[in-house]
C-alpha cells in the first residue's frame, strides 16, 4: 500500500476542507492536509486504479468551454420550453459510439452531455462502448452525435 | 434595487416550488415524482440562500450545504430502491 | 456600495428567478418523463448558479468578506446534477421504456438497463477472498 495513493484527490480534499471552514489559518491547512492524507488511505479499497490524466492543464480549457456551453444550453432549453408548442417538440434517441476507454473519461463525457445543449445521457451499453443520449428537440440526430464527438470527446481523448 | 430583485427571485422560486409540488402529486410515474422532489430540494436551497442574502447573514450556508448533500443522497437512494428494490446490497 | 455592483447583483437575481421558474414550468408543460428530465437539469442549474454568484458578490460588497461556501455549493450541484439525471433516466427506462423503443446499441452487448455486463475478473472489493 502506497503512502499517498491519490495525490490529486488529497489536494482536492484539502482545498474543499479549507472552503468549508472558510478561513485560512495554519491549523486549518494542517488539518485539511491531514484529511487529504487519511481519507484516500481509508477508502483505498474503492479506488483500485489511479486515473491516468496525461495532460491535466487541458482540463482548464475544457472546463471553461463546458461552462460557456452550459449557459448557451440553458438559454436554448428555456426558449424551447417557453415558445415551442408541445406537439412540435421532436425528441430523439441518439446513439453515440465511444472512442474513449477509461471509466473516468466516459463519466466526464456523460456528465458533459447531460449539462449541455438539449441532451441527457440516459444509459451506457453493457460493454461501455456506446452511450444512449436523449435529445429534447432536434431536426438532425446525426448532427447531434457529430457535435458531441468533435466538440467534447476529441478534447477528452487528448486529455486522458 | 436589490430588495426588489430579491423579492422577485423569492417569488419565482416559491412559484417554482409550487409547480414542482403539482408535478409530484400528478406523477404519473415514480420517476416523475423523484424528479419533482429533486427539483424541489434545489428550489428550497435557492430560497434558503436568498433568505440569507435578505437577512444579510451567512449563517444559512451550513444549512444550504447540508440540504444539497441530503437532497442528492436521498434522490440516489430513491432511484436505487426503484431500480433494484434495495438500497444497500 | 458602488452602483455597478448593485446592478450586477440585481440582474443576476432576476435571471436566477426567471430560469428557476422556467425550469419548474417546463416540468409541467412537457409531455413525457424523458422530456421533463431536461427542464430541471439545465434551467435550474443556471438559476441556482446565478443565485450563488449574486450571494457571493453581495457578501463581498456589503460585509466585505469573501466566502467560499457559495463556490463549494455550486461545484457540488454541478457535479451531482448529471448523476441525478442519469439515475432518474435509468429508473424511468427500466420500467416504462421497452427495449425495442430505443435504438440498438450496435455492439455485442445491449444497454445496461436491459442487459448484464460481460463477466469480468472478480471485484477485489466485493470478493476479498480472491
Amino acid at each position: 500500500m502506497r503512502l499517498l495513493p491519490h495525490p490529486l484527490l488529497s489536494l482536492a480534499l484539502a482545498m474543499v476542507w479549507l472552503a468549508l471552514v472558510n478561513t485560512v489559518t495554519l491549523g486549518n491547512v494542517i488539518l485539511g492536509l491531514l484529511f487529504g492524507w487519511a481519507i484516500p488511505l481509508l477508502t483505498a479499497a474503492y479506488w483500485p486504479d489511479r486515473p491516468s490524466l496525461r495532460k491535466p492543464w487541458l482540463f482548464i480549457g475544457y472546463f471553461l468551454l463546458v461552462l460557456w456551453d452550459i449557459v448557451v444550453a440553458n438559454v436554448q432549453v428555456a426558449l424551447i420550453i417557453l415558445f415551442k408548442r408541445r406537439d412540435n417538440i421532436r425528441s430523439e434517441w441518439v446513439r453515440v459510439p465511444l472512442d474513449l476507454t477509461s471509466p473516468e473519461a466516459i463519466t466526464m463525457l456523460a456528465g458533459t452531455i447531460t449539462m449541455t445543449p438539449g441532451t441527457v445521457s440516459a444509459t451506457l451499453s453493457a460493454d461501455a462502448g456506446c452511450i444512449l443520449v436523449h435529445c429534447l428537440h432536434t431536426d438532425d440526430p446525426d448532427e447531434v452525435r457529430d457535435t458531441i464527438k468533435s466538440r467534447y470527446e476529441r478534447r477528452l481523448l487528448e486529455m486522458f | 434595487m436589490i430588495e426588489t430583485a430579491l423579492a422577485f427571485a423569492l417569488g419565482c422560486f416559491s412559484l417554482g416550488t409550487l409547480l414542482n409540488f403539482w408535478r409530484m402529486t400528478l406523477g404519473p410515474t415514480s420517476a416523475d415524482r423523484i424528479l419533482a422532489l429533486d427539483t424541489m430540494v434545489i428550489n428550497a436551497l435557492a430560497l434558503l440562500i436568498l433568505y440569507g442574502v435578505y437577512q444579510g447573514t451567512p449563517v444559512y450556508f451550513e444549512a444550504a450545504v447540508l440540504i444539497a448533500m441530503v437532497g442528492f443522497v436521498s434522490t440516489v437512494a430513491y432511484c436505487r430502491f426503484e431500480l433494484r428494490g434495495d438500497i444497500i446490497e | 456600495m458602488p452602483d455597478i455592483i448593485e446592478i450586477v447583483i440585481s440582474a443576476l437575481l432576476v435571471i436566477a428567478g426567471l430560469f428557476g421558474l422556467i425550469g419548474s414550468y417546463g416540468m409541467i408543460k412537457l409531455r413525457d418523463t424523458m422530456q421533463r428530465l431536461h427542464a430541471p437539469t439545465k434551467a435550474t442549474t443556471i438559476g441556482i448558479g446565478s443565485v450563488l454568484i449574486a450571494s457571493l458578490l453581495h457578501n463581498y460588497a456589503v460585509q466585505g468578506h469573501l466566502s467560499f461556501h457559495e463556490l463549494l455549493i455550486t461545484l457540488f450541484l454541478f457535479l451531482t446534477a448529471p448523476i441525478t439525471a442519469n439515475f432518474i433516466a435509468k429508473t424511468y427506462m427500466a420500467k416504462h421504456v421497452a427495449e425495442d423503443e430505443v435504438p440498438d446499441s450496435g455492439r455485442d452487448y445491449g444497454w445496461t438497463v436491459y442487459d448484464d455486463p460481460p463477466m469480468s475478473a472478480p471485484d477485489p472489493v466485493t470478493d476479498p477472498k480472491e
